[in-house]
């Protein structure tokens, strides 16, 4: 039943297109929450892309690079840094290996997500080589080293003195059983 | 001018005309497409959930009512706490508000109905749907759904049973039938308000349920998306939340809030313009600062976009993000606090009476009050480390949702029953529900503020010695709470089965409005021609 | 009595109301009292109770019970401050505001005769209402600003504690000294069950605490292992989520030596309740000591697991007997029967009673996408040995095969068999 004169047609469909375009905002938190963090280096993700190398050394100044090791419960690899902490100086290139090894009879492929912390050094932190996300297969009982090739850029806020380097290895998505 | 239309008016305007069109029996319930007929539907079908969430409530209070697990396993335990959450958010509350606004929404700006009746007979009968999917997870192998109302992930995504389909279902036709029903208030309020019925002029219970319409729209269909993303990332391989794949945990929290912080705010600004509608008639005098009023429901609407990450201050944001929540969650308070302030300067050098809808009004205030209290606290992120995630949090909310909304419900059922049904409910029976309700409401949430303090956290069914003194109380106070509501149910039937003083038109002396200007009961058809505006607010 | 009583009765709080007759006379004051007094009694309620809290927070056996702790670090005392200090605000806005409505309930009430006043609004009043409050959290904001930006400042520490949570325990990782733990709750399940009487620790109970030295910068990273866990110890006012696979940072500095306690505060599954924090503080020389003994304890076990050679059929079964009612039966029951949809029985169970490799693998490694955790790195190899050995021989499994320490040393070495 209508009042003469008034449709609801234009009404609705403007509020039709706010419905739709609240749910496609939805999804789109997704990318652009990522985006932020890459901007704000918030949430201890690190660029994927390969840095550059440094070019000037602060020797004035040691950081402590943490490295952290956690494994997945379904992927039963023993996984640990070669060394537990390092000092470096802002801008020198250092390389520390992990060593993996596949503790069961089967033929795995593994993943290592990285996180760093504290958050907002993150965008600080570079790497130049480094395995993560990179799909890491291993025969039964084989094993081997990753390195990661990184620095410190020297524009590092004063307050920071230490950066923890966690990875987290996972069973890869979308691995097959074979090689 | 339509044929049908034509056809329709003509009818009405013959005497008897209600009782001739009127349908009867069942079908009368599924295809109507009257305002009022899906409000009393909506209502009723609230009823049913608040028992239905308020019995969950007993089977959490009874295993928390001393130490040890005596009733329950804790993985039914979580079940019911998340179904009690989802039950008395998404069944109760909601639906009470969209049923109080069917009835009133038309009456008080002069509509014959809605703008678009069938899609409101929709909106209605998709609810029982959604709840029997629901609810028929606690009989499936494995339980309901457990993670929580909140279903943070990966605990609602790798961790969860199969009834994580069934719940995400759910909660997607939960959501269609509230944007349906947003769009259907906010084109009514545009499109058909009687001649004379100004912006400035409409009702402050319109005005609220105006702006709550516009938050559904925006922020359904982000829950909509988020509950998508958990379905996916259960079964179908994306890793939206799964650090393994790229994902994070964090991100889900983020998306959730967003949708619900301002989710909480619609289940509030409806009751303030309940509140609105009732303070004015029983103190007999204007309310103070309406378009203030207005202006504060604006803005807190406004503000509850920007919120959102408060209740994520432990989840290892960095400091410049905790700062920004925590100014914007502390100044959302000042527009909440100037409306009590103008409910209490509605009641200042007025000629109040005390029915039992001013009783419940005054209570609100009062407890509603407490609650924001509790909320400008935990808006104090370093104090909120030690709130966020015990039972501190756990009376805040139940303060403002309980006797916040709940009771601005219940006003505005006692408010408006005898509108609805031409009888004056029993005014002593309302007293004695409105005391059992008042006290025994703050048995029950008051001391939680103590023991969340204390350290107990919440979603437990254990907990440590020092806590079960405190809990055995809460629990009586649950009980006592739960048995008042039955008195409610009491009130609600007599009225419809007829029984009662018969109601005069205004039924208020104080009351002003559109809606007092018909008879009681409520034709079954109003305003078919628009009324006359005589009358301001 | 009798007066009031019939007072009571003629007032419309006990009778039902006549609402055309309000322009009659006066009303009594019985409608006085049938209102006022439970509304007064409500208010004074109110009152005393506000009262009764701020007595709360000056007396320290009442404070544990009712109030935030005031804690043992610098921090958890500005946390605690902050928290008084905004209660104290939101007491004194409610005393103002509630006193104003408790009056105007009493003295502008249509039975007092007067007629309403009609005032719409007044620009001027909302303004000042809208500005104090505005002035009074800008106030507030200033402090809890300070003290968060000190809270998330977790440069320059002295020690790192990496801390991981999982269903349904914690594991402490020293980063500077080769110790780490699984810390589990140690109250026995029949407490919970109610067979036995509750100790004073009830679920407060940890087998392993964590132990910190006072005095120094203690810096912790959080994370988790499969859902989001929390990890609040209210004496340090610290608590920070662990999320799986990410790293959150907090830090405290404790004053005073103690044991403090500490629950898991997100929601994080069936046993959320179950996972308690137990945190022991030493000063540095008495926490000196504890290192060097837990590194020597450590070099004694493996010693002696070394050493032990092969275990027998009973040591094993009695062994293994104690870890399940420990670590297995919370999910597949004392009887071995599990939880249909839910945790599979391990009675009669083909794997348990045929096929050992996939049943050590099992125990060992987990099973991926089930709630079936790694205990590999959770048990010690003795353990394991035992536990496999019992649910092989259990409940008429009776396959009457043993497992020994070296089968499970080299599944976890990953040596060729």
């Amino acid at each position: 039943m209508k009042i003469i004169g008034v449709s609801h047609q234009p009404l609705l469909r403007k509020l039709v297109l706010i419905c739709l375009g609240m749910f496609l905002f939805g999804f789109a938190l997704v990318p652009l929450y990522d985006v932020f963090c890459d901007l704000t280096g918030l949430n201890g993700k690190t660029a994927n892309t390969a840095a550059a190398p440094s070019t000037s050394i602060d020797e004035q100044r040691l950081i402590k690079i943490e490295f952290v090791a956690n494994h997945d419960d379904s992927i039963p690899w023993r996984f640990a840094p070669e060394i537990p902490s390092i000092e470096v100086n802002p801008g020198a290139v250092n390389i520390v290996n992990f060593n993996v090894k596949n503790l069961t009879g089967n033929a795995m492929v593994g993943r290592a997500v990285p996180s760093v912390s504290p958050g907002a050094a993150a965008r600080y932190f570079k790497k130049i080589e480094c395995f993560c996300f990179v799909e890491q297969p291993l025969d039964a009982y084989g094993e081997k080293s990753m390195p990661v090739q990184f620095y410190v850029v020297p524009q590092l806020p004063a307050e920071y003195s230490t950066i923890t380097l966690s990875y987290r290895l996972y069973k890869s998505q979308a691995q097959t059983a074979g090689r | 001018m339509s044929q049908e239309l034509h056809n329709l008016v003509a009818h009405d305007l013959e005497p008897h005309a209600d009782h001739a069109e009127k349908p009867k029996g069942v079908t009368r319930w599924l295809y109507t497409t009257n305002h009022k007929d899906i409000g009393t539907l909506y209502l009723v079908f609230s009823l049913i959930m608040l028992f239905t969430g308020g019995s969950m409530a007993m089977v959490i209070r009874a295993e928390l009512f001393q130490p040890g697990l005596q009733f329950v396993d804790p993985h039914f335990f979580n079940q019911m706490t998340t179904v009690h959450g989802l039950v008395m958010v998404f069944g109760a509350i909601m639906p009470a508000f969209v049923g109080l606004a069917n009835w009133m929404v038309p009456l008080m700006i002069g509509a014959p109905d809605m703008a678009f009746p069938r899609m409101n007979n929709w909106s209605f009968w998709l609810l029982p749907c959604a709840f029997l999917i629901l609810l028929s997870t606690l009989f499936m192998e494995g339980g309901g759904p457990a993670a929580g109302w909140t279903f943070y992930a990966p605990l609602s995504t790798t961790y969860s049973n199969d009834s994580t389909a069934f719940f995400v279902f759910a909660v997607h036709i939960m959501g269609i039938s509230s944007i349906m029903g947003a769009m259907n208030i906010i084109v009514t309020i545009f499109n058909l308000r009687a001649p004379g019925m100004t912006w400035m002029k409409l009702p402050l219970f319109v005005w609220t349920w105006l702006i709550t319409a516009f938050l559904l729209i925006a922020v359904m269909p982000v829950l909509a998306g988020v509950v998508t993303m958990v379905l996916t990332d259960k079964y179908f391989g994306t890793s939206f939340f799964n650090a393994a794949g790229g994902g994070d945990p964090v991100m889900f929290q983020h998306i959730f809030w967003f949708f619900g912080h301002p989710e909480v705010y619609i289940m509030i600004l409806p009751a303030f313009g309940i509140i609105s509608s009732i303070i004015p008639a029983f103190a007999r005098k204007p309310l103070f600062g309406y378009e203030s009023m207005v202006i504060a429901t604006a803005s807190i609407a406004f503000l509850s976009f920007i919120v959102w990450a408060h209740h994520m201050f432990t989840t290892g944001m960095p400091v410049a993000a905790e700062l920004f929540f925590m100014y914007t969650t502390m100044l959302i308070a000042v527009p909440t606090g100037v409306k009590v302030f103008n409910w209490v300067a509605t009641m200042w050098r007025g000629a109040m009476t005390f029915e039992t809808p001013m009783m419940f009004a005054i209570a609100f205030i009062v407890l509603f009050t407490l609650g924001g209290f509790s909320g400008l606290m935990l808006a104090i992120t370093p104090a909120d480390f030690q709130y966020q995630d015990t039972y501190f949090v756990v009376a805040h909310f139940h303060y403002v949702l309980v006797t916040g909304a709940l009771f601005g419900i219940i006003a505005g059922v006692y408010f408006w029953i005898p509108k609805w049904s031409g009888v004056m409910y029993s005014e002593r029976l309302g007293k004695i529900h409105f005391w059992c309700s008042v006290i025994s409401v703050n048995m029950l949430f008051f001391p939680m503020h103590f023991v969340g303090l204390a350290g107990m956290p919440r979603r437990i069914p254990d907990y440590a010695l020092q806590f079960a003194d405190l809990n055995a109380f809460i629990s009586i106070g649950g009980f006592l709470f739960g048995l008042s509501q039955l008195l409610f149910v009491t009130v609600v039937v007599r009225c419809m089965a007829g029984k009662g003083i018969k109601a005069s038109d205004r039924v208020w002396e104080g009351a002003k409005g559109l809606e007092w200007s018909i008879p009681s009961p409520a034709p079954y058809h109003s305003f078919q021609t628009p009324p006359e505006i005589t009358e301001t607010r | 009595m009798k007066r009031y009583r019939s007072l009571l009765h003629r007032s419309s709080f006990m009778s039902a109301p006549h609402f055309d007759k309000y322009d009659a006379a006066p009303r009594q004051l019985a409608h006085t009292f049938s209102y006022v007094t439970p509304i007064l009694l409500a208010r004074i309620g109110l009152l005393l109770g506000f009262g009764w809290c701020l007595r709360a927070a000056a007396d320290p056996s009442l404070n544990a019970t009712y109030n935030m702790t005031r804690g043992v670090t610098e921090l958890s005392h500005k946390v605690y401050n902050l928290h008084m200090t905004i209660f104290y605000i939101c007491c004194a806005i409610g005393v103002i505001v509630f006193s104003l409505m408790f009056w105007t309930i009493i003295h502008h009430r249509k039975t007092r005769g007067k007629t309403p006043a009609q005032f719409h609004g007044s620009l001027k009043i909302e303004i000042i209402w809208t500005a104090i409050p505005v002035l009074i959290l800008i106030a507030m904001a200033i402090p809890a600003s300070k003290t968060l930006i000190a809270m998330e400042d977790t440069s320059r520490a002295d020690m790192t504690v990496l801390i991981t949570g999982s269903q349904w325990k914690w594991h402490y990782k020293y980063l500077e000294y080769p110790i780490e733990f699984y810390s589990l709750l140690a109250t026995p399940r029949d407490q919970i069950e109610n067979t036995s009487a509750k100790t004073e620790l009830y679920l407060r109970e940890v087998d392993k605490p964590l132990v910190l030295p006072t005095g120094k910068k203690i810096r912790f990273l959080v994370t988790a292992e499969d859902v989001i866990h929390s990890w609040w110890v209210p004496a340090f006012a610290i608590k920070k989520d662990a999320n799986p696979g990410f790293i959150n940072e907090t830090w405290a500095k404790i004053d005073e030596p103690g044991t403090y306690h500490g629950q898991c505060a997100e929601l994080c599954g069936k046993d959320h309740a179950f996972m308690p924090i137990v945190v022991e503080v030493k000063p540095p020389e008495d926490f000196d000591a504890w290192v060097n003994e837990q590194i020597a304890l450590m070099e004694r076990t493996k010693a002696e697991e070394a050493a032990r050679g092969e275990m027998t059929m009973d040591e094993l079964l009695a062994l293994g007997q104690k870890t399940y009612e420990s670590r297995c039966a919370v999910c597949h029951q004392t009887t071995g029967v599990g939880l249909p949809g839910a945790f599979p029985a391990l009675k009669g169970s083909a794997m348990v009673t045929t096929d050992k490799a996939a049943h050590i693998h099992i125990v060992l490694f987990g099973k991926s996408g089930t709630a079936m955790q790694a205990f590999g790195k959770q048990l010690s190899a003795s353990e394991l040995a035992a536990v496999i050995t019992y649910e092989r021989n259990a409940w008429g499994n009776n396959t009457g095969e043993l497992v020994q320490v070296n089968e499970i040393n080299q599944m976890l070495s990953g040596e060729l068999q």
